[in-house]
């Protein structure tokens, strides 16, 4: 496989993969469990979902690694085993994928707010990401992927504790905003364009957007990155907001219409197209399939 | 600009030390604990409320007016407590079982406090017995529940249906809020009811106050 940010620098457009959390209760994760102990416990069941999301077209796969730092397990008494639950996805994503992907390293917010907002030490919050981040590096991950932060500080920590265990480990960084009359706004208040310049100064190879509010706000945040970022772009977008049915939990937007949509994603620039919250490999293949047929022109 | 309104403009600004001085000055001065309770503190955080509601401040400028309020808060307790004036009413909150996504909870909470109720924050990953045993133990009469994952918010369902097995039905009224958790939902599972946003939450909490049977 050529390095990733080779293939985004010749301009290719790359998918990655969609939800998983999804995926795991649907496969008898108990409500209210640690999502990592899966990790632990049936890691075969990441290998299952990790091929599914290859065999319908993504090239960038993630590690079921999002609560891994030790703040986050510390809320489930799992902080003592940061270095298994971050390793053993890793492997079971490497299992599925080989080298046919790029195995992409998650990394999601401490949980914790950061000093003067909240209680936290900031270098308490750094310190907890670099355990995460040794973790994953030293498992062999082929991209980090910092997501779904709010506080730039934060966001900074995380970059920062990669690239401080590798520099040579690209780093893809994406935040989640809120549509407001005034535009798009995290909700500790990071425009796209201090996200953009935060992101970038901190070391991060890739940055963008995930999460959110369904891909035709996510469109309208791709162009608001592009206005003030020359890195390369990446979107994971939620199919929609969620709702529910009869007790079940169901996200509205169908796989033909966020790949239809996310045609504009490309005309954005953004390099890297994904899923997030209530993103099926079936949406991961009709975005795929987008994807070629713009390329095939 | 009297006292009243200075404590809610310092609160705007986050201003912990400024509120805690202005409160003392105002008990100093001999202004009832409850005008300064309503007319400051409150009314200051009922302001806050509303301009984070309309997206014109985000969540650091509400925590900052919160730690504020609760400097002011600190002064006013002893005298509130001495003088018997009672509290908007008494609410247990948590996130429920396994969600650790705790910003909209704490929003409410500090919301809640801000309109004078007596708040009792179970934290992240309160089981549905613990929410139940403390609004007894505590009489309280509402429990609020939030939910930001989808995968947890059926343990929402167990609370009530803990509730209805105690026989505590219209003793303990319950209130469902976070972004995956609609009116639809708090219906389905038999919540009393659901709050949007966190001031729409207070609103809610106001009612079911007022609708709870001793």
């Amino acid at each position: 496989m050529r390095p990733l940010l080779e293939r985004l620098e010749r301009g290719e457009t790359l998918v990655a993969d969609g939800a998983l959390g999804t995926m795991l209760l649907e496969r008898g994760l108990p409500p209210g469990q640690c999502p990592e102990s899966v990790n632990l416990e049936r890691p075969q069941i990441l290998e299952e979902i990790a091929g599914l999301y290859l065999e319908a077209g993504a090239e960038i796969i993630q590690t079921n690694t999002f609560g891994g730092s030790p703040l986050k397990l510390g809320f489930y008494k799992l902080e003592d085993k940061v270095e298994e639950i971050n390793r053993s996805a890793v492997r079971a994503v490497r299992n599925a994928v080989g080298d046919r992907a790029y195995v992409s390293g998650s990394c999601g917010p401490s949980g914790k707010i950061l000093k003067p907002y909240g209680d936290a030490d900031p270098e308490k919050v750094y310190y907890s990401f670099r355990k995460q981040m040794e973790a994953l590096i030293a498992a062999g991950v082929d991209v980090i992927c910092v997501e779904t932060m709010v506080d730039l500080a934060e966001a900074a920590c995380a970059i920062k504790a990669a690239k401080d265990v590798s520099a040579v480990t690209p780093v893809m960084a994406t935040m989640t905003f809120d549509a407001t009359p005034k535009g798009f706004y995290t909700i500790m208040g990071v425009s796209i364009e201090k996200a953009a310049s935060g992101l970038q100064e901190a070391g991060a190879d890739v940055v963008g957007s995930n999460c959110g509010q369904g891909i035709e706000n996510m469109i309208q945040i791709a162009w608001a990155f592009r206005r003030c970022s020359d890195l390369p772009l990446i979107i994971q977008s939620n199919a929609g907001l969620p709702k529910t049915e009869g007790g079940r939990v169901v996200y509205e937007e169908t796989p033909a219409f966020m790949a239809e949509q996310a045609g504009q994603l490309l005309a954005a620039g953004v390099s890297i197209i994904g899923g997030c919250c209530g993103t099926t490999p079936a949406h991961i293949r009709a975005l795929r399939q987008m994807v070629d047929a713009v390329a095939d022109g | 600009m009297d006292i009243l309104e200075r404590i809610s403009e310092k609160l705007l600004d986050g201003d912990d030390q400024e509120v805690g001085r202005l409160t003392r000055q105002a008990i100093e001065q001999g202004l009832p604990p409850r005008k300064i309770l309503d007319d400051g503190l409150i009314a200051g955080m009922g302001i806050v409320g509303q301009r984070f509601k309309v997206h014109e401040i985000f969540l650091p400028e509400v925590l900052m007016a919160a730690k504020a309020m609760y400097a002011g808060m600190d002064e006013l307790r002893p005298l509130l407590v001495k003088e018997g004036v009672p509290s908007a009413g008494k609410v247990v909150l948590g996130s429920v079982q396994g969600d650790l996504h705790d910003i909209g909870k704490n929003l409410v909470g500090i919301m809640l406090r801000g309109a004078g109720f007596e708040v009792i924050d179970l934290g992240n990953d309160v089981a549905p017995e613990r929410f139940v045993e403390t609004a007894r133990e505590q009489e309280a009469p509402v429990i609020g529940m939030s939910a930001l994952l989808t995968t947890t918010m059926p343990v929402m369902k167990n609370v009530v249906e803990l509730i209805r097995e105690q026989g505590l039905d219209g003793q303990i009224k319950t209130i469902v809020g976070g972004a995956p958790v609609d009116a639809a939902f708090a219906g389905e599972i038999g919540a009393d009811a659901h709050g949007f946003d966190a001031a729409n939450a207070v609103e809610r909490v106001k009612l079911l106050v007022g609708k709870t049977s001793k």
